[in-house]
């Protein structure tokens, strides 16, 4: 591995639910060490997209490479162990789960129960509200302890690559920055992360360089910071 | 406030009426209200009472009551709390091992019928309670066991306790059958397509007439045998076989230890926690790197395990076998046991078991109304307590020393 070699590219992919097509050839490319997000509207294939790199929906065609190695078809619970751990849309933490069992899941591949405890401390360190609540079921949380939880329980996988579902969703714009600064720390920790927003603005803010996705295919690619200042795209996302 | 609650209990009494006398009021010799009448007379004198008192307690006339009732539960529930657990254990297993010198023939049957329900449901509960999939067709496995010792037994002579492991490995084994196609579904879906199975089995047990014998049945089981020390010329060991219902009643305690013990190094297990992620949301769980379908399979398996247990036992009790005992009401009942004691928890199954088993030998002159009781004692479960009568443990509750 160097750092040419890009951690994820996908290769034209096509997803579909059914005879609706949700990703219509969809490229893109995420180098090690990056943050690299997806915008878009409602539907445009933000999430489908990181469900078909978990082949949670399969591809219909198409490649996705991760380190070099061809993972279509590869199964789900295959995709942790190789360091590709996702975040989901809408947190979907286990509810009747105490915390500390929720992270103890994110560890589930593992059997090096030392490194877990420690990377358990690690993620108390980095979000202290949870070390609180640790003996709490994860339903009885707050939306944004929710969302600490599931990025807390994704890390417990020790990823290399993170794949990041609107982190932002139904969250104070408070905890929403800290949320964002603290995936700024996990990436300056060395883990590559693929962020997927429908807050524009933030997105671009937070990455380095973005896709945008408009009804299951890429319209834009781009710097962040070029985006930011395109006027289309401050049009159209940016609300201006 | 108050007036509200006697308008409900009106409209409810008059709701009661109407589908009281359809049921009691309608007779083949023409329609009859006084035996109506009398019934709903009564249930409503109790109603009106119980409203009666309802309403004195919200006055806060029995404040005294509830208050001193409430530092004497405080001080029991410390007090058992500062007890520790294996005292319980000791006691409770001190009892399970004297009961049968305590009660006569008809105590150990229904003692052995609650450890042999005890066992399904605590099979089921891996399935429904951890890995929460819905499955109706539970009794299939148990019908698997009995047969499979029924026919070693009558055509091969072999004997029970070999029997034993071999009828929970083919429970397993259909467990596995009947769980690879169907557990790709989920929720509902499923629920009705275990439903199926269980009926397939049951018509298989019921038309197979060359393997099975039909609606008629497998006759002449043998019973479980055992060696024990001779002394009548001598000393020597023989093999005996057991008659005694009360070595039956070990037997069945035997493998219910069994159960009890697996069923928890398993809920305990990192395998318990991955089923328990997948009852809490799928997708999550196959996203943290669990092999969601082999896991699944693998609750099939060992729910139906304990399943064949039991059933190999029901066998070589009941000396008989016949579809009958198979029927889907069972598969209900067990279920029921389980979301009734507690979904999830050892001791609420338990509870469940005893509760479905021995309360209704209990009342029984009241049989005939059973299954009322039994929908109306359900329902007010689910209102009371719907996490069942002893909820599965967790560490729950904010704590403390957040804000």
């Amino acid at each position: 591995m160097d750092d040419k070699t890009p951690i994820l590219e996908l290769k034209d992919v096509v997803a579909a639910y059914g005879n609706i097509e949700a990703l219509k050839g969809i490229s893109l490319k995420v180098m090690p060490g990056e943050i690299v997000s997806i915008i878009g509207a409602n539907g445009a294939g933000k999430s489908t997209t990181l469900m078909t790199i978990c082949n949670v929906v399969q591809a219909v065609s198409g490649d996705i490479f991760y380190r070099g190695e061809c993972i279509n078809g590869l199964n789900s619970d295959h995709m942790p162990p190789r360091g590709l751990c996702q975040v989901p849309e809408g947190r979907r933490i286990f509810p009747r789960l105490t915390v500390t069992e929720n992270l103890e899941m994110g560890a589930f591949f593992r059997k090096d129960q030392r490194k877990i405890k420690e990377d358990m401390e690690y993620v108390y360190e980095l979000f202290p509200k949870l070390r609180e609540r640790r003996k709490q079921l994860g339903g009885t949380l707050s939306g944004g302890e929710q969302q600490m939880l599931a990025i807390g329980r994704a890390l417990m996988s020790r990823p290399k690559l993170l794949l990041l579902d609107e982190p932002s969703m139904g969250l104070a714009p408070l905890i929403v920055k800290q949320i964002f600064d603290i995936v700024q720390d996990i990436n300056k920790e060395g883990v590559t992360v693929l962020l997927v927003e429908q807050n524009a603005n933030l997105a671009l803010q937070a990455s380095q360089r973005a896709y945008v996705l408009e009804t299951g295919k890429v319209v834009m690619e781009d710097d962040a910071a070029s985006l930011l200042d395109n006027p289309d795209i401050r049009k159209a996302y940016l609300g201006e | 406030m108050s007036k509200k609650i006697w308008v409900y209990l009106g409209v409810g009494l008059l709701w009661f009426l109407a589908l009281l006398w359809p049921l009691l009021g309608i007779k083949p010799e023409g329609l009859e209200f006084g035996k109506t009448f009398t019934v709903w007379i009564r249930v409503a004198l109790a109603a009106f009472i119980i409203a009666v008192f309802y309403q004195l307690q919200q006055k806060g006339v029995f404040d005294f009551v509830g208050r001193s009732a409430g530092t004497l539960k405080e001080r029991v529930t410390t007090g058992f709390e500062a007890m520790p657990n294996w005292i319980w254990m000791t006691a409770l297993l001190a009892f399970a091992l004297v009961f049968p010198m305590l009660t006569g023939r008809y105590g150990h049957d229904i003692a052995i019928n609650v450890l042999v329900y005890i066992c399904l449901g605590l099979g089921l509960n891996i399935v429904v309670g951890l890995a929460g999939l819905l499955d109706l067709g539970y009794i299939a496995f148990y019908g698997v066991g009995a047969y499979t010792y029924a026919l070693l037994s009558v055509h091969f002579g072999i004997p029970f306790w070999l029997c034993l492991p071999v009828a929970a490995a083919l429970a397993a084994v259909a467990g596995c059958i009947i769980g690879y196609p169907t557990l790709r579904m989920r929720g509902d879906y499923l629920a009705i397509v275990t439903l199926g199975f269980g009926e397939i089995v049951r018509l298989l047990l019921n038309n197979w007439m060359e393997l099975t014998n039909g609606p008629n049945g497998i006759l002449g089981i043998e019973r479980p045998g055992y060696y024990w020390f001779d002394f009548s010329n001598g000393f020597s060991i023989q093999h005996f076989w057991i008659r005694d219902l009360s070595l039956y009643y070990y037997v069945i305690l035997g493998i219910t230890l069994f159960t009890i013990v697996a069923v928890y190094r398993l809920n305990y297990s990192r395998i318990g926690r991955a089923w328990e992620a997948i009852r809490e949301d799928e997708t999550a769980a196959e996203l943290m790197g669990v092999n969601t379908f082999l896991l699944k399979l693998l609750a099939y398996a060992s729910g139906a395990t304990f399943a064949g247990f039991a059933g190999a036992f029901f066998a070589s009790r009941m000396r008989f076998v016949s579809p009958e005992s198979f029927t889907f009401l069972e598969s209900a009942m067990v279920l029921a046991m389980v979301v009734l004691g507690g979904m999830g928890s050892i001791p609420g199954v338990i509870l469940g078991c005893i509760a479905l088993v021995a309360l209704p030998e209990a009342f029984r002159e009241f049989e005939l109304y059973r299954m009322l009781v039994f929908g109306g004692v359900m329902t007010g479960m689910m209102l009371v307590r719907p996490k069942g009568l002893w909820p599965a443990k967790r560490m729950g509750k904010r704590s403390d020393d957040s804000d």
